[in-house]
């Protein structure tokens, strides 16, 4: 996502990230995720899946925001997202009532 | 020279041993995954959306049940891990409506294609919809019957080509919303499968309502009515209700007809508290009768020890 | 188990046979009927419409008959049992879910009250034309039960034995009455609720990851599974497995389909039920079912004052047809006789079991009334030996 200036609360807020799962042979090739990928993590690779589809894979690793996108749109069930172990500014920690 | 024997795979890992689970799969029959739909079908993705609609909402999934009609639609019973009911074409609501009534306490879900429900179908949509029976359909609408291989439906936009018209549809289709609003649905909303999200809250609203509960999800059909008419790919289909769908919550439900790659209406039409069969059934009787009327218990007619 | 005394009305009572078909559904134990009107069976969902509210039971009166039948379809996986009811034209339109019940092996009672055919033919006339109908009806190969009463007492009495058997095979069970007998007043005798004998849902004891809806184990059904026990089957009227999951290969056609019919006719013993009367010594013997069974009386006796050795047998189970009697008896008499309110069809299998050992009589008479015993007793001296 592009912004237009850097957001004010920038340095308190965490972004969460995710990590990307494939399951590649499941993929029937149709790109759905591809296309609506938000932060355009995803590409269709060039290697074929067992069926002869091409599958996506993960082009910029440490960019998945989670927002389950992929998950939700692929008629398959072939890609996921998960929460990422680490999240990526040492502000307010997740969860905290203050 | 040995010619040897064709094999087929048929030993596809559900997914790599070091893999996370996917999050759908306790909704889901795995044993059958891959499916059967085709590349680009958005039918898979309303199944995803229901999954994640039943796991937030949290539902009970020993009381759901799930019945499905005949046709690409109708495939979505098999693939769910509720009790599931594959059943004729065009009589999957009168199945969920003997199993609501046989067991008062499950949460049916008909999930089916346009064909089946509005064309064989019809006569039992417009009754159910009139009672407000409590059913929660989910109508794929593909505009045309996929698995026989891209016959017209009565969903069919006028001018669009289907292998038994193959100069082009010269009758005029239903208009869905409209239809279950007229006949008395008391939830009817309809959506693509892009808006993922806001099919997913749309299923979450109609699981905590009640009485006929009408989602129409318009997916793509590359195969058959994409290929017929030149429409492209899936993703083709995808971008389409991108630029051309325009949400309009509360609309009249006359204006929802769907022309050939014109517009597509989305949003929640109808929202309404009324009361269901079965509850006109049993205020009726309790009016009528008193103390004499004996309701069919929640857990149903099963007569045992 | 014993009958549920809210749904048996003890006692002796003036009923028509619509009337006591409905009171042998409610003994029975079934608590869900989904109907369409149609003449003349139209008084039987009355009378389950007027008590069912007082004994747990629902009845609707679905949009038409197709929507009938998948509802008692889909009412019955509830493990409630289910029933509808319809005649002949009515019966046309159930054929498909009738096929769907037989190949999930749902249990469940088709009541068609037969009339005049074919079409709309004759509405408030009596038939026996839907005879054959009743067992090749829907398309493919399945086997049903069907039943034949030949007076209110029977219509009520055989209805529990139709929901008993539908229940122990998981089979749709055919209940055969005819316009005579259904709009017939006699006295039907109600027992008490302890001297009827229930046959219930018969449910798995397996735990829900172990269960697997078509798995057989040693008996002639698989064990049954409510929806919303947590059992998370799924079933299909496709082809399908023991996992109940659409498997179209030709292996599984062979064992999904082949056991809907071994599950009959390896139980013939268990389920054809006949009446007979003098066979021992007969001539000729004469073939009987429903309202025809007792024309049929006054013609055998006119026979037998000129003179003729008339035996006669009534099937009370039309199907499975006791092809096993029929052919023994035609080894020892002379001639078969088959009255039936039709222009023969049931002849056709008392012909083909015959086997041409002995000569078999058709006495067809179109519809619309009764046979006039002197024509089955004209037919019996013909064909006397």
């Amino acid at each position: 996502m592009r912004y237009w200036r850097t957001p004010l609360d920038a340095g308190r807020t965490a972004c969460h990230l995710g990590e990307v799962f494939i399951i590649a042979d499941r993929c029937k090739g149709c790109a759905f995720c591809v296309e609506y990928c938000p932060r355009d993590v995803l590409v269709m690779s060039a290697d074929f899946n067992r069926k002869g589809y091409h599958a996506p894979e993960v082009i910029k690793s440490g960019e998945c925001v989670n927002c389950n996108l992929c998950e939700m749109i692929c008629p398959e069930f072939a890609i996921f997202s998960l929460a990422a172990d680490t999240a990526d500014t040492a502000a307010t920690p997740k969860g905290d009532a203050s | 020279m040995t010619t040897e024997k064709v094999q087929t795979r048929t030993d596809f890992p559900a997914q790599p041993p070091e893999f996370p689970e996917h999050p759908s799969t306790p909704y889901l029959r795995m044993d059958r995954i891959p499916h059967v739909w085709c590349p680009g079908c958005g039918i898979g993705t309303v199944v995803k959306c229901f999954a994640t609609a039943l796991e937030n909402k949290e539902v009970d999934l020993d009381k759901a049940s799930v019945v499905s009609g005949i046709g690409c639609s109708g495939r979505a019973a098999g693939y769910l891990k509720l009790d599931g009911f594959h059943t004729t074409h065009g009589r999957a609501i009168p199945f969920a409506t003997g199993l609501k009534l046989g067991r008062p306490e499950l949460l049916v879900t008909v999930f089916s294609g346009d064909g089946d429900l509005s064309g064989i179908g019809g006569n039992h949509f417009i009754h159910a919809a009139r009672r407000n029976m409590d059913l929660l359909v989910i109508l794929i609408n593909n505009f045309i019957y996929g698995m026989t291989g891209g016959q017209n439906a009565p969903t069919t936009p006028l001018s669009a080509k289907s292998s038994t018209m193959p100069f082009g549809n010269f009758e005029p289709p239903f208009n869905l919303p409209h239809l279950a609003a007229s006949c008395g649905a008391s939830y009817v909303a309809r959506w693509t499968c892009l808006h993922i999200r806001r099919l997913t809250w749309a299923m979450e609203e109609a699981i905590e309502r009640k009485g006929f509960r009408l989602i129409e999800v318009i997916a793509p059909c590359p195969t058959l009515y994409a290929r017929l008419n030149k429409l492209g790919t899936g993703l083709d289909g995808l971008r389409f209700y991108h630029d051309n769908a325009e949400i309009r919550h509360g609309a009249d439900t006359r204006e929802l007809d769907i022309d050939f790659q014109k517009g597509i209406v989305c949003g929640r039409f109808v929202d309404e508290d009324k009361p269901t069969f079965s509850e006109r059934m049993n205020d009726h009787y309790n009016h009528v009768l008193g103390e004499k009327y004996r309701p069919m218990p929640p857990e149903g007619g099963w007569l045992h020890e | 188990m014993n009958a549920d005394p809210l749904g048996v009305l003890t006692g002796a009572h003036y009923l028509d046979g619509d009337f006591a078909c409905g009171e042998g559904a409610m003994a029975a134990g079934c608590r869900f009927v989904a109907g369409y009107p149609i003449t003349p069976s139209t008084e039987v969902v009355e009378r389950i419409s007027r008590r069912f509210p007082m004994m747990g039971g629902t009845f609707i009166q679905m949009e038409d008959e197709l929507a009938s039948m998948a509802a008692v379809v889909g009412g019955s996986w509830t493990g409630t049992k289910s029933m509808t009811v319809t005649s002949g034209p009515g019966f046309s339109l159930m054929m498909e879910n009738i096929g769907l019940a037989a190949m999930m092996e749902t249990p469940c009672v088709v009541v068609n009250v037969q009339r005049g055919g074919p079409s709309t033919g004759l509405p408030t006339m009596v038939g026996q034309a839907d005879v054959m109908q009743a067992r090749w009806g829907s398309h493919g190969d399945y086997e049903i039960i069907a039943l034949s009463p030949q007076s209110p007492q029977e219509a009520f009495d055989l209805t529990i034995d139709a929901f008993n058997l539908s229940e122990r095979y998981r089979v749709p069970v055919m209940f055969l009455m005819d316009e005579c007998v259904g709009h017939m007043t006699e006295r039907v005798v109600i027992p008490e609720p302890e001297a009827i004998e229930i046959e219930p849902r018969r449910l798995t004891a397996k735990p829900q990851d172990e269960f697997n809806p078509y798995e057989i184990n040693g008996e002639p059904v698989p064990e049954f599974a409510r929806a919303g026990d947590g059992f998370r089957f799924h079933t299909t009227g496709l082809t399908h497995d023991e996992r109940g999951y659409p498997m179209m290969t030709v292996e599984c056609q062979e064992s999904c389909v082949r056991r809907l019919l071994e599950k009959i006719q390896d139980n013939v013993a268990d389920i054809v039920r006949f009446e007979e009367e003098e066979t021992d010594d007969a001539d000729v013997v004469v073939v009987t079912y429903g309202i025809t069974a007792r024309v049929a009386r006054l013609g055998i006796d006119l026979a037998r004052r000129r003179g003729i050795k008339v035996g006669s047998l009534r099937l009370i189970t039309i199907w499975p047809f006791p092809e096993e009697r029929i052919r023994r008896l035609a080894g020892e008499v002379g001639a078969l006789v088959v009255p039936e309110i039709n222009y023969g069809q049931l002849v056709l299998e008392v012909e083909r079991c015959a086997g041409g050992n002995c000569a078999v009589q058709a006495v067809s008479h179109g519809g619309g009334a009764v046979h006039d015993p002197e024509d089955i007793a004209a037919a019996i001296v013909e064909a006397a030996p």
